[in-house]
């Protein structure tokens, strides 16, 4: 739901039912990021609701543009992460896979306390 | 007076800020009182009179962002988020926690229970048990559905004390999956009328969950066989079933597919300046996670060095007493997460943290299709 004029369309406060920081927040992140945003802000009109008031106001576009921008933007910097992420966790797995015998430094330490222990206690 | 070109003035924009802003920009720094530069700068426009553009640069964004995974078991995984805004890290935490879907248990109908433990308690501690299923193989339950095999996974519990044995204690082993569903039967006023139909119980199931191929050779139970229901006493006895629905976590924390989620800023120990011999022993005596190393230098000379800057917590016992922040400081990374979740096992953790950015991206897809 956009509250804004008809004829100054380069500022509007958009009403988001059922979200909350979790888009709002990011999405103030890629607006503010935008050259083309003058001011950009979110709330939460009631802790109760779960509504959040984003308020876009821009250089001369039209406001509810920006904001479609802006989420195109998130959607990108979202797609990057999810193949970046999926690419290091395969490279982790292949590694593991090609070297079972590795141990890490951590389990390698564990191993040689634990073995110091045993010829303490004898 | 000797001849300079004008773009050696200092104070020509070079299209970099200079050191001090760009510490400012990048870290937090956490002085003895109080945390500085905590806030992060997004304004597009906010270093342009330094000839620097602060817009989002898709490209830039691109080739900064880094994955490390530093540790990824059954059910937990540390990775670091390298580049990234703190917005976003904070948005994948809280889908994390409270918007990925899970099943857990949500009707129990109690057929009797004679043991200690009230039904209310008992429905309550049963939900909070993580089942091992794909939650993604199941639809919602909405208000005016029936319960049947896409949306319910029913589980029987019948266990009695004998009289004469000893205690009994009630583990979640004892859980046991029904595939064809509810085996308790629906008080109608007509059940004699059709005889030969299927009796009517509490679901409705079409076919047998057993006999769908995603189930047929992993039977669904609950992740840890050994969680203590309750206790019984002798000639004590519980009969029930219970009912696990698809559900969120910001519903109920039941439905929260890991035990937790969080990330931490990269903590940054610099040595201002040498610190020698014996300040270099005091030094590594102050911390407690053992941040600092004493390294030889030769001629019998020592200087602490800092070996492990990822176990600091930031607790500035280092820097508290007078005179020592001359030294050392103390600062966070601002675009480097040190990122952590331990899954409840419904999911395997790098599961999770992809469904995580794929429901952020659909709720950006939406927002773009209600605005057009």
């Amino acid at each position: 739901m956009e509250h804004g004029s008809f004829q100054d369309q380069t500022a509007s406060t958009f009403s988001l039912a059922d979200e909350d920081h979790t888009l709002a927040n990011s999405v103030r992140f890629t607006l503010n990021q935008d050259p083309r945003v003058t001011f950009c802000g979110y709330s939460i009109p009631h802790p109760a609701d779960a509504r959040v008031n984003i308020r876009v106001q821009t250089t001369g576009d039209p406001a509810s543009e920006v904001l479609k921008d802006a989420c195109q933007d998130l959607m990108l910097v979202c797609q990057h992460v999810r193949s970046t992420f999926d690419q290091a966790v395969a490279d982790l797995k292949r590694r593991k896979l090609l070297q079972p015998w590795t141990l890490t430094i951590k389990e390698i330490t564990g191993l040689i306390i634990s073995l110091s222990r045993v010829s303490f206690e004898n | 007076m000797p001849k300079v070109p004008i773009w050696d003035l200092p104070d020509v924009p070079k299209g970099e800020l200079p050191p001090h802003i760009e510490l400012q920009r990048t870290r937090v720094l956490c002085n003895p009182d109080a945390p500085t530069h905590t806030e992060n700068i997004q304004y597009s426009g906010a270093y342009a009179s330094m000839g620097v553009d602060n817009s989002l640069r898709l490209d830039h964004f691109r080739e900064n962002f880094k994955v490390e995974v530093i540790r990824l078991t059954e059910d937990d995984m540390e990775f670091d988020l390298i580049g990234i805004d703190a917005s976003l890290a904070n948005a994948f935490r809280r889908i994390l926690i409270s918007e990925i879907p899970t099943m857990a248990i949500e009707k129990v109908l109690i057929a009797n229970n004679t043991s200690v433990v009230q039904d209310e308690v008992l429905s309550h501690r049963l939900g909070l048990i993580p089942i091992k299923v794909d939650p993604r193989l199941f639809d919602y339950m909405s208000e005016n559905d029936v319960p049947n095999e896409k949306n319910t996974i029913v589980f029987k519990l019948h266990i009695r004390c004998e009289r004469g044995g000893p205690r009994l204690t009630v583990k979640s082993d004892e859980l046991k999956w029904l595939p064809n569903g509810s085996e308790f039967l629906l008080a109608t006023e007509n059940s004699t009328s059709n005889s030969t139909s299927k009796p009517k119980t509490y679901t409705s199931f079409r076919c047998s969950q057993d006999s769908l191929q995603e189930f047929s050779n992993n039977p669904i139970a609950p992740k840890h066989p050994d969680i203590i229901i309750s206790k019984l006493g002798p000639g004590q006895e519980i009969e029930l079933e219970a009912h696990a629905v698809k559900g969120m976590g910001k519903t109920h924390a039941k439905w929260s597919p890991v035990a937790t989620a969080w990330y931490r800023m990269l903590p940054e120990v610099v040595l201002l300046q040498e610190v020698k011999d014996e300040k270099a022993v005091e030094l590594e005596k102050k911390c407690r996670v053992k941040v600092f190393d004493i390294e030889d230098v030769g001629n019998g000379k020592t200087r602490a060095t800092v070996a492990r800057p990822r176990a600091c917590t930031l607790c500035r016992e280092c820097i508290q007493e007078e005179g020592w922040d001359k030294y050392v400081a103390l600062r966070r990374v601002k675009d480097h997460f040190i990122f952590t979740i331990e899954s409840t096992g419904a999911l395997p953790p790098e599961v999770l943290f992809t469904e995580a950015v794929k429901i952020l991206e659909d709720k950006c897809e939406r927002l773009i299709t209600e605005l057009s």
